[in-house]
């Protein structure tokens, strides 16, 4: 497939992820967009990092570390998400308007 | 076909109305990405993914819906008003970057390299210790912080 092929795999993923994100009403629908686009840049470096040549491992030791921070953001986004959702009884993020009065 | 699994997935998790769908579709995304992983020769990141986003994040966020949304029989449109918008921007972030990618000579016929385990274990314990360390200190916060957000509030709060 070749290194564009992964690369255009990646944006596309983003893109869909970024789409997902500004669209979406839900908001664990949102976080799980925000997954999507950290595993479509993870994908890019694992690319690159798999084409740069042999013995070159600083792609696959970003890749890691980013899943390690993942999983941190994935944790406080929802437990932030169900402490919001169990105060205002809904997940759609419209509703969240009091500061709008 | 794993960038089937990939690209579809990930369309399915944005379009799906039922948001539980949206989380399966997400898993088998996620599971193609370890896919291409593997024929990227990175086998270490594969199994993290399969660990990580497979098995914790995916459970973490199931057990959010069910926690969020029992019983919701009823389901609100999935978009905002502004749908359109996110489109176009979407599609602009697309058209660009996928414009560089496709324009930019990336060396035909270079072959993908497999990541050697050894030398990846060496660079993580010398090179990359500091970033190792803060990570762990970064999971400690996260536990702590989850645990505060989702605890009930004690008696003597609930009561101003």
């Amino acid at each position: 497939m070749g290194l564009s092929g992964y690369l255009v795999v990646s944006t596309l993923l983003f893109g869909i992820g970024a789409f997902g994100f500004l669209a979406r009403r839900n908001s664990i629908l949102m976080l799980i967009c925000i997954e999507l686009m950290l595993n479509a840049v993870n994908l890019s470096l694992v690319a690159f990092n798999a084409y740069a040549g042999p013995g070159e491992v600083t792609g696959a030791i970003f890749a890691l570390m980013i899943m390690a921070v993942a999983a941190a953001e994935a944790t406080v986004g929802l437990g932030l998400v169900i402490a919001i959702i169990r105060t205002r009884q809904t997940a759609e993020v419209d509703e969240y308007s009091e500061l709008k009065e | 076909m794993l960038a089937t699994g990939v690209v579809g997935g990930g369309l399915a998790v944005v379009t799906l109305r039922n948001i539980i769908h949206s989380a399966i579709a997400m898993m088998v995304c996620f599971g193609s990405l370890a896919g291409m992983y593997l024929l990227l020769g990175a086998g270490i990141v594969a199994a993290a993914q399969v660990l990580i986003y497979l098995g914790a994040i995916s459970v973490l966020i199931l057990f959010a819906i069910m926690l969020t949304q029992a019983g919701d029989a009823n389901l609100p449109a999935p978009f905002h008003r502004q749908v359109w918008f996110a489109a176009v921007v979407a599609l602009a972030t697309i058209g660009l970057i996928g414009w560089v990618v496709i324009s930019t000579d990336w060396g035909a016929g270079a072959e993908a390299v497999a990541v050697v385990l050894d030398e990846l274990a060496t660079a993580l314990f010398t090179d990359f210790a500091l970033p190792f360390e803060i990570l762990s200190l970064l999971l400690l916060a996260a536990i702590i912080g989850a645990i505060y957000l989702a605890r009930r509030p004690e008696e003597d709060e609930r009561a101003n």
